[in-house]
């Protein structure tokens, strides 16, 4: 216990004590939070940047019924539409809007002009029509005699949502204005974290997998196998090193876990002084259309209801439990490699392929989350660490979440085992091309 | 207890091979034992028996006259013929590492590996990395973790191979100095000159059986074959010996004969003196390990 315990140690700290692991594992936040910064400049810029628009509005209609916008701001004007080109620049407008009469006023589409020196972006470009049509949608609802209040009134805004959530959420009141638009905000939230999830053990598995991997065939090139051996039993060699590596990946991750958010705090800070922040909020909401944006605040709420404290341990376990299976048959196959990688590429699939199936029903998992493809794949121990966390924040019932744990640590078990045999011949065989057939022999023997 | 290590018939088999059949050995306590045998012979693998990096199939490893457990690698030194470091350490920590791992304290693990690198006058490779070292200077960090944690029974495989003439007499003679402190070695080598100037007995081992073992002189004496140099001032004529013993090769001043069976070699110098030459030198000239080993293994193939 004491020497696997070295092992370990120095497993871990080689690799923790790397420059390359700490500037990646420092990076990887910095750039999140330049990211953040990035972008809330962006927006900011965004944001600054104010159109002015001079409005010739030949229908009146526009004119009319205007009542103020955040971002673009309208003035309107009945002067000669050659002249108004010549002026509107030196008068301090960005841009010149000329909407034609209507002539028939069943019109179904209706042309207007823009003037402007600069390029105006399609954001604004896609928010001056919407506005327009808006307006022109009104119009002829009047005209038509309909009551808008009473067309509103029509309007029943259906909003599918998971009833046992729904019960747990707060009060009714607040809820029935939200929950409309909740109810798919927080699927598409699930869904894309569902994926970021199920992609990160992917991810993890290949590179914790093939760093275990690397360093069993440097130590059997290296020929220091022997001498390990010679001092500790082959399969405490490769338990220390597969619990050392896995140690380093669950250092890089808890330090993300903890320095992502806070460096996206700080940078969240450093870009947005909450003022502006509402603002931009408000700018959006005030979207004539429901357009299906979603407000960042909203996005925030519903992270916030995801419950986390049976999301973050259970994906750690399920971390741990995929890393194990696979990181112990990454060494299993390391140690029939010899020197010469490309040679016993062959040996790689029983690895390759269940993970990439397990990526294929993950995927296949975040469409239908309770299909019987995604329970199937989310309970059996070698699809399960990969599918299981995508499946996680749809909140799956709990038995499947507890078999599937025990089911993935008794697996993780008997690999450990099975690659521990495999691992005590391979190691000590030179020069020889290995086939799948010989390593699954060696098991069976004494 | 003589023997600090007894083999028992031990076996060990591999898919389609035999490695090591039936092997009996004694290594006796404070000696320096030389296992011998041409390439593929079984020598590793019966050292990996002896260390437990592999179990035998048959028989039984008896060490200090208990069979092999797991506190046994402990007490056992391995330098592997194939070696190799961890390149990316540092040689302090890299030894530390190894003394820990064979049971040594932290403590007392700094120091012995202090007082080694002291007596190879390195110390100050302690923050060198292995890879920074050239492979003679690896082997002697690779003695010193063979040797560092005190252990009864060393065993050396090629200890010598890659190193200039002035290390190898620097590791053999601590070799030696660790033998007359009581530590048991077992020398594995191809080189039968190192053989013979180091070890007081070997076994030659071949196809995965023992073929010869025994006390070095003893073995010299089992295949001698009364060849005898004489060289003297004088004439001298064939008739001198005719019938006691033939000729192998004839100089000036020196001879080289084979005595016939029932002639003593006393009788023999005696004639020539008796017959007026002058005797210079009178030698019995012994097998060399090598010839022994090659005629061994070949009749072996038969």
């Amino acid at each position: 216990m004491h020497k696997l315990w070295l092992i370990i140690k120095r497993e871990y700290l080689i690799r923790v004590k790397k420059k390359s692991f700490i500037i990646i594992t420092l990076l990887t936040p910095l750039a999140f939070g330049l990211f953040i910064i990035g972008s809330g400049l962006l927006a900011k810029t965004m944001a600054d940047s104010k159109k002015s628009v001079l409005v010739k509005d030949d229908t009146g209609i526009f004119e009319r019924n205007y009542e103020g916008d955040g971002n673009i701001l309208f003035d309107f004007t009945h002067a000669d539409v050659n002249d108004l080109k010549n002026t509107y620049k030196t008068d301090g407008y960005d841009i010149l809007l000329v909407i034609p009469a209507v002539i028939d006023t069943s019109f179904k589409t209706h042309n207007a002009q823009y003037f402007a020196e600069e390029k105006i972006g399609l954001t604004t470009l896609e928010r001056i029509e919407s506005i327009i049509s808006y307006q022109f949608e009104n119009y002829k609802m009047e005209k038509a005699g309909i009551d808008k209040a009473m067309l509103d009134d029509f309007k029943v805004d259906v909003g599918l949502q998971n009833g046992y959530t729904m019960e747990t959420a707060g009060d009714e009141a607040e809820k029935s204005t939200a929950t409309d638009k909740t109810g798919k905000l927080s699927l598409i939230i699930a869904t894309v974290l569902g994926g970021v999830m199920g992609f990160l053990m992917y991810m993890v598995i290949f590179i914790f997998g093939s760093m275990v991997m690397r360093s069993v065939m440097e130590e059997k090139v290296n020929r220091i196998v022997e001498v390990m051996i010679s001092s500790v039993k082959p399969f405490e060699l490769m338990l220390g090193k597969v619990i050392g590596v896995g140690g380093v990946g669950l250092t890089q991750l808890l330090l993300w876990v903890i320095l992502i958010p806070v460096i996206a705090m700080i940078a969240g800070l450093f870009v947005n002084d909450p003022m502006q922040a509402a603002q931009m909020t408000d700018a959006m909401s005030q979207l004539p259309q429901d357009t299906g944006d979603f407000s960042v605040a909203m996005v925030l709420a519903e992270f916030r209801m995801l419950n986390w404290w049976v999301i973050l341990p259970v994906f750690i376990i399920f971390f741990l439990g995929g890393y194990l299976i696979y990181s112990s048959l990454f060494a299993a196959i390391g140690s029939a490699m010899g020197d010469d990688m490309g040679e016993s590429q062959g040996l790689m699939w029983p690895i390759v392929i269940p993970v990439i199936f397990a990526f294929m029903i993950m995927m296949n998992t975040l469409e239908n989350p309770n299909s019987s493809l995604a329970v199937f794949g989310s309970i059996f121990p070698l699809f399960s660490p990969i599918v299981m966390p995508a499946r996680l924040v749809f909140d799956p019932p709990a038995w499947q979440i507890i078999t599937s744990l025990v089911l993935l640590v008794l697996t993780a078990l008997l690999f450990i085992w099975i690659s521990g045999r495999i691992y005590r011949i391979g190691i000590l065989m030179y020069g020889k091309k290995v086939t799948l057939k010989e390593v699954g022999k060696w098991l069976f023997r004494a | 207890m003589e023997d600090i290590l007894k083999i028992d018939r031990v076996v060990k088999r591999f898919t389609n091979l035999t490695a090591v059949n039936e092997i009996s050995l004694n290594v006796k306590r404070a000696s320096i034992f030389g296992l011998l045998g041409p390439n593929g012979a079984g020598k590793t693998t019966l050292i990996r028996i002896i260390t437990s990096i592999t179990g035998a199939d048959e028989g039984t490893v008896y060490f200090n006259g208990e069979p092999l457990n797991k506190f046994h690698p402990t007490k056992i030194g391995y330098l592997p013929e194939e070696r190799g470091l961890y390149k990316k350490m540092k040689i302090g920590e890299h030894l530390l590492y190894l003394a820990q791992l064979k049971g040594m304290d932290y403590k007392s693990a700094r120091k012995v590996v202090l007082e080694w690198l002291d007596k190879f006058e390195i110390r100050n490779w302690w923050n060198k990395k292995v890879e920074e070292l050239s492979k003679g200077m690896q082997q002697k960090v690779q003695f010193i973790a063979t040797v560092m944690h005190d252990p009864e029974l060393i065993i050396l495989d090629e200890p010598f191979s890659g190193l200039d003439p002035i290390n190898t007499n620097l590791i053999k003679s601590e070799i030696y100095k660790l033998k007359e402190k009581g530590t048991t070695i077992i020398f594995s080598t191809h080189r039968m000159e190192q053989v013979e100037e180091i070890c007081e007995e070997i076994a030659l081992i071949d196809k995965g059986k023992v073929i010869l073992q025994g006390r070095v002189d003893d073995i010299k004496q089992q295949f001698k074959e009364h060849k005898f140099e004489v060289s003297f001032n004088g004439q001298f004529n064939e008739e001198m010996i005719e019938g006691k013993a033939d000729i192998l090769d004839r100089n000036q001043d020196s001879l080289i004969f084979k005595l016939h069976g029932e002639t003593g070699s006393n009788q023999l110098l005696m004639n020539l003196i008796q017959q007026g030459l002058e005797i210079k030198s009178f030698s019995e000239i012994l097998p060399g390990l090598n010839e022994i080993f090659i005629r061994e293994v070949e009749q072996n193939a038969l």
